[in-house]
């Protein structure tokens, strides 16, 4: 029984990602080795092959995979699939965009989004937006497994020596072609990923009022997020969107500004560590999963905060 | 161009879901049910491509229990033609899932299907991969915009990094997010005429397709639940207890 992870990169250096992801397939069993698809990789593979818990580096590495494209990346995947028990990947927009075409083809029902490793064939995964969470047994020969980054550690990324192999490419597709990609040039951190995040509610009355929340997020190096009332009622764009149907969070330090807590935003964030809740009225629901509410008026409450924290002489980044 | 749009009926997603006390799954009895969100925006899309002439036909299709047909005859009341419903009972997995919907693709030749990138009550986001894989067509998954070209679509799609541009051949299968338009209500004439739209049932079993579990779900339960909470009294006293108790900032 080996797995084989299918790394993100973008072919110069590994996504952070994979590396959580390699924690839970190390899980699964000790024998993981990692496919590296991309152009002029030589680095990539290096620097994964310096991982203590990868085993085996396979290189495939062609022009043609210079993008990442699932139509490309899926028929290399497919045969080098055929000496594993476990395929797995992280399930971020890569891993949910690429591994179900792989499992198909395998014939494979895939397990997605895993939370944690209960035995090679069991895992945890949430359902309902977190509201459940699910046990399940693949039944099928070869298995198919996305990992939720958030809920596994990084693995070490130096004390290995890994053997690297090349492997052979495949035809490229004809059906897709990449045309540009536009990464969002910004100093704040990723809603997904960041270390901490602040949110304004409908309680913030007016987009403009959102400058209150940045302010805070500049100091404290946070992303800034959005309950979906706040989206609806123009206040800011729904890239913003915490909830079940915007985006999941699971920060250090999730603060809640005028926010009340509705069932689908409570879906989006209360797995965070640490959840503050800023609201004045004092029965919001969001004080039920918050483990410092403070019961005040926004508007008195954010530059106060942003004072407060001005003082602090040292705040993490 | 004829498009086929896959909908699913799922929980409403304004309804707190309560695990069931013997561990075999979610409530779902007398509980609002609704379209999957981005389900409606698939239809959405359709419809204004439609609107815009460059389709002729929307065809809906649903696969689930008697009731899933309230999914199609809201697709059918904002725009859709003709319905299909595949009778299936239980859970059914997305790899089940796309097989259905190949089979019904073999005999509908649609040039595009749409769907909803993730339901919001399995969490997969795994069916319209797989029907692209089945297929061996191109897959835009997560698209937040769409521009119809004479044999192509030019997608643009929302990924962690930003934003990604391809262009992928006709037929292809594209799974919606919910930042590629503003689902239309129906309106109540237009619910009535989706009344006298043609659906079609068909059973699963007809089909030819193995819809077996092949996961088996051992059991759900609550998510831990959160501590209690403290209340503070100040922002001062908020700020400390961050820096030094929690040691978050």
């Amino acid at each position: 029984m080996s797995v084989l992870l299918i790394a993100e990169h973008n072919n110069k250096e590994i996504r952070p990602f994979t590396l959580n992801a390699i924690t839970a397939a190390s899980q699964i069993d000790q024998d993981l080795h990692v496919l590296v698809i991309g152009k002029s990789i030589d680095a990539v593979c290096k620097s994964v092959s310096e991982i203590p818990n990868v085993k085996k580096v396979i290189q495939i590495d062609n022009d043609i995979y210079e993008n990442y494209l699932a139509e490309n990346f899926t028929p290399v995947i497919v045969k080098q699939a055929e000496n594993y028990s476990h395929i797995v990947c992280s399930a971020n927009t890569f891993g949910k965009n690429l591994m179900p075409r792989v499992a198909a083809l395998l014939d494979t029902s895939q397990v997605s989004d895993i939370i944690k490793v209960i035995s090679p064939d069991t895992f945890l995964r949430p359902i309902y937006a977190g509201n459940a969470f699910a046990t399940v047994k693949s039944n099928d020969n070869k298995k198919c497994v996305t990992i939720r980054p958030t809920s596994f550690d990084p693995a070490q990324t130096s004390g290995g020596s890994a053997e690297i192999i090349k492997a052979d490419s495949a035809e490229a597709s004809t059906l897709t072609k990449f045309i540009k990609r536009e990464e969002i040039k910004s100093d704040r951190p990723e809603l997904g990923t960041a270390r901490i995040v602040i949110s304004g509610g409908r309680g913030m009355a007016s987009g403009d009022n959102f400058k209150l929340i940045t302010a805070i997020a500049d100091k404290l190096n946070a992303a800034i997020g959005a309950s979906r009332a706040a989206v609806d009622a123009g206040y800011i764009t729904n890239d913003h969107q915490v909830g079940q149907t915007g985006k999941v969070v699971v920060p250090d330090l999730y603060i809640a500004v005028g926010i009340s807590g509705a069932i689908q935003h409570l879906a989006g964030m209360k797995e965070s560590k640490i959840i503050v809740a800023i609201n004045k009225d004092g029965e919001a629901p969001i004080f039920s999963v918050a483990d410092y509410g403070l019961e005040a008026d926004l508007f008195e409450a954010l530059p106060q905060f942003l004072e407060e924290l001005n003082k602090l002489n040292t705040i993490q980044k | 161009m004829k498009i086929l749009v896959a909908v699913k009926r799922v929980i409403d997603y304004n309804v707190q879901v309560r695990v069931k006390e013997d561990g075999t799954g979610v409530v779902t009895d007398n509980v609002k049910m609704s379209t999957n969100p981005p389900d409606d925006n698939a239809i959405e899309e359709a419809v204004k491509i439609k609107e815009s002439g460059k389709a002729k036909e929307i065809v809906a299709v649903t696969i689930g229990e008697e009731k899933a047909q309230e999914t199609v005859r809201k697709a059918l009341a904002v725009g859709a033609d003709r319905g299909i419903h595949v009778k299936v009972d239980g859970i059914i997995e997305p790899l089940a899932v796309s097989k259905v919907l190949q089979k019904i693709i073999e005999k509908e030749n649609p040039d595009l299907v749409f769907m909803g990138k993730q339901a919001i009550d399995d969490d997969c986001n795994q069916t319209g991969q797989m029907l692209a894989a089945l297929l061996n067509w191109p897959q835009a998954t997560f698209a937040s915009k769409i521009e119809v070209k004479d044999k192509s679509l030019e997608v643009t799609r929302e990924v962690d990094e930003g934003l990604e541009t391809i262009e992928i051949n006709i037929p292809a299968v594209v799974t919606c997010d919910l930042r590629l338009n503003e689902p239309r209500y129906a309106s109540l004439p237009n619910i009535m005429k989706a009344k006298k739209k043609p659906l079609e049932q068909i059973n699963a079993s007809d089909l030819g397709v193995d819809t077996k579990q092949r996961i088996e779900q051992i059991k759900v339960e609550e998510p831990p639940k959160r501590k209690a909470g403290i209340k503070v009294s100040s922002v001062a006293e908020l700020v400390q207890k961050l820096k030094n108790e929690a040691k978050v900032i």
